[in-house]
């Protein structure tokens, strides 16, 4: 009774976290929901496998994407953490076997978090000629009493694809960890993106790394971030171009809206070899002044122009 | 519809806006033709409550707006597309044409069709800087279109666009003024300025001559471009 009941909230904490329940039941779609260290619901389809063990404070997960397999529809992972306390530790191990191609869509959910820890440790290995993209999708609650620290190392194949996004905008972030680090084969093209809105007292560190290590290589690790009130976040955006014609870039924008506010960009281009080129920018300001005025000739207050501005950032 | 009355702004201790005057009739296209430097972006501005005259006043409507802020005025029906309209990441085209009202999909994509964009291909990408210059200036005037405002202040709608824009734009303006809306249509070009009704010429912050625009073009031609007055750049 307690699973069912644990089951039922974690999908209506699904819903407001932008996610469709319906996905999470369809049998055609790989699924995987997890609650604190119980797995709730798993699902296979054909072309994935998908496995998980019981820690004392969370589990390990395996998915395995079968060589050749193309998956029609995203896999859906959902890790919640209902209580107002808890500590959940994942561990995801992501295997994508050549020529394959999948897209993860996954939600964690923390809507009355006072006192809660929720830490990922992944490993993603994509094999040559595979696409993988991963978007994962935070609900926090209001109290701000999360710590969210998600560290993930990815090795992308020779001609494959890798992109990923967080995106962390409901609810109040509390303290962000985040730790991504890419290291890229021959003709690899790899992309990491975050979008975070911190307010309050919010504290976020971000980390996207990316080793251009193969011969045409590329690489995008982009950040957008809208802090109020007293948030503060430090972004550090790398790239490393370690091979010959290997292209990429660092791209940060951090919007700050507030008197207490701290933002901090550190990008690091990195070259090592004659024929790479690595490129950044950052950009750490109010909002745009010209964007406010031209809202506010069709009508729009200052407030709304605002947030039309904020939702196109973080999207 | 808008009267501007002994209009004065200094920038650095210069006159910018020199005790200027100009009257925009209901529905009509009003041209505001002048070399670059002589003030008519800062009457833009003045106009749409983006910066405040010292002395001098806006009437709209009968109303005084001269100390209105720009949302304000743009709730009693002006608005302004600027010259180098802003680019806005993550914002789709829909949603930029029904921010002043809400509008179904057919009506969003009539006012694409309007400025010559094929809706398939334009609604769901951001007014963002993969748009090309006319392209935006294009979308720029959709949205005024879609406003449907009393008085619209297009600066400069012509300026740095291609020749496949030029005329959706000249189309838009027209269309514009169908609808009902009075254009204050300011330019340096004298191909735009044909489609107003009347066409003033500004010079040092002042407005130095009005009439016809045939008339007033060959005026410009003869006087201004030659002209070796020395004008200020307002940005």
């Amino acid at each position: 009774m307690v699973v069912v009941r644990e089951y039922e909230e974690i999908l209506e904490a699904y819903d407001k976290a932008g996610g469709d329940q319906a996905s999470l039941k369809n049998k055609a779609i790989a699924s995987l929901i997890v609650h604190e260290n119980r797995v709730l619901k798993a699902n296979e389809v054909q072309g994935i496998r998908l496995r998980s063990e019981q820690k004392e404070n969370g589990i390990i997960a395996e998915l395995s994407v079968e060589e050749g397999s193309k998956i029609e529809y995203p896999v859906h992972l959902c890790f919640g953490v209902l209580p107002k306390e808890g500590l959940q530790e994942i561990v995801l191990k992501v295997d994508v076997q050549p020529n394959s191609r999948v897209s993860v869509i996954a939600h964690c959910i923390f809507p009355h978090a006072v006192n809660v820890t929720h830490k990922m440790d992944a490993e993603i290995k994509i094999g040559d000629n595979a696409e993988f993209s991963y978007q994962e999708t935070h609900y926090h609650g209001e109290f701000g009493g999360v710590r969210v620290i998600p560290k993930a190392k990815i090795w992308v194949g020779k001609r494959s694809i890798y992109s990923s996004t967080l995106t962390l905008i409901k609810g109040c972030v509390g303290l962000l960890d985040y730790d991504f680090e890419v290291f890229g084969e021959e003709k690899s093209i790899s992309e990491l993106t975050v979008k975070v809105f911190g307010k309050k007292e919010d504290d976020i560190k971000i980390a996207e790394r990316i080793h251009l290590n193969g011969r045409e290589a590329r690489g995008l690790a982009k950040s957008r971030l809208v802090l109020k009130d007293n948030a503060k976040a430090v972004v550090m955006g790398e790239t490393y171009g370690n091979a010959p014609f290997a292209r990429g870039h660092v791209d940060c924008m951090e919007i700050v809206d507030g008197e207490g506010v701290i933002a901090r960009a550190i990008p690091v281009v990195y070259v090592k070899d004659k024929q790479a080129k690595v490129t950044h920018e950052a950009a750490i300001g109010s909002i745009d002044k010209k964007q406010m005025q031209t809202l506010m000739a069709r009508g729009l207050n200052e407030e709304e122009a605002v947030d039309v501005i904020v939702r196109g950032i973080l999207g | 519809m808008l009267e501007v009355r002994g209009l004065k702004l200094t920038l650095n201790g210069k006159p910018v806006i020199d005790d200027l005057s100009l009257e925009v009739k209901k529905g009509e296209i009003r041209g505001l033709l002048g070399a670059n430097g002589t003030g008519k972006t800062t009457l833009a501005n003045l106009i749409m409550g983006i910066s405040y005259p010292y002395e001098g006043s806006i009437i709209f409507e009968g109303h005084d707006i001269t100390r209105c802020t720009i949302s304000e005025r743009a709730k009693k029906g002006i608005t302004l597309a600027w010259q180098e309209p802003a680019r806005f990441e993550g914002l789709s085209i829909r949603d930029y044409i029904k921010l002043s009202r809400n509008l179904e999909l057919r009506e969003i994509e009539n006012y694409l069709w309007m400025v010559g964009l094929p809706p398939a291909e334009y609604l769901n990408r951001a007014v963002d800087v993969t748009l090309s210059g006319g392209e935006r200036k294009r979308v720029e005037l959709a949205s005024v279109l879609a406003m449907k405002p009393k008085l619209a202040i297009l600066d400069e709608p012509d300026s740095g666009i291609d020749v496949v824009s030029l005329p959706h734009i000249m189309n838009g303006i027209v269309e514009m003024s169908r609808q009902g809306s009075a254009v204050l249509l300011i330019t340096h070009g004298e191909e735009a300025v044909m489609v107003a009704k009347r066409v003033s010429i500004i010079c040092a912050g002042k407005i130095i001559n009005a009439g016809p625009p045939e008339e007033m073009c060959q005026w410009f031609k003869s006087n201004c471009q030659t002209c070796d007055h020395i004008n200020i750049p307002s940005e």
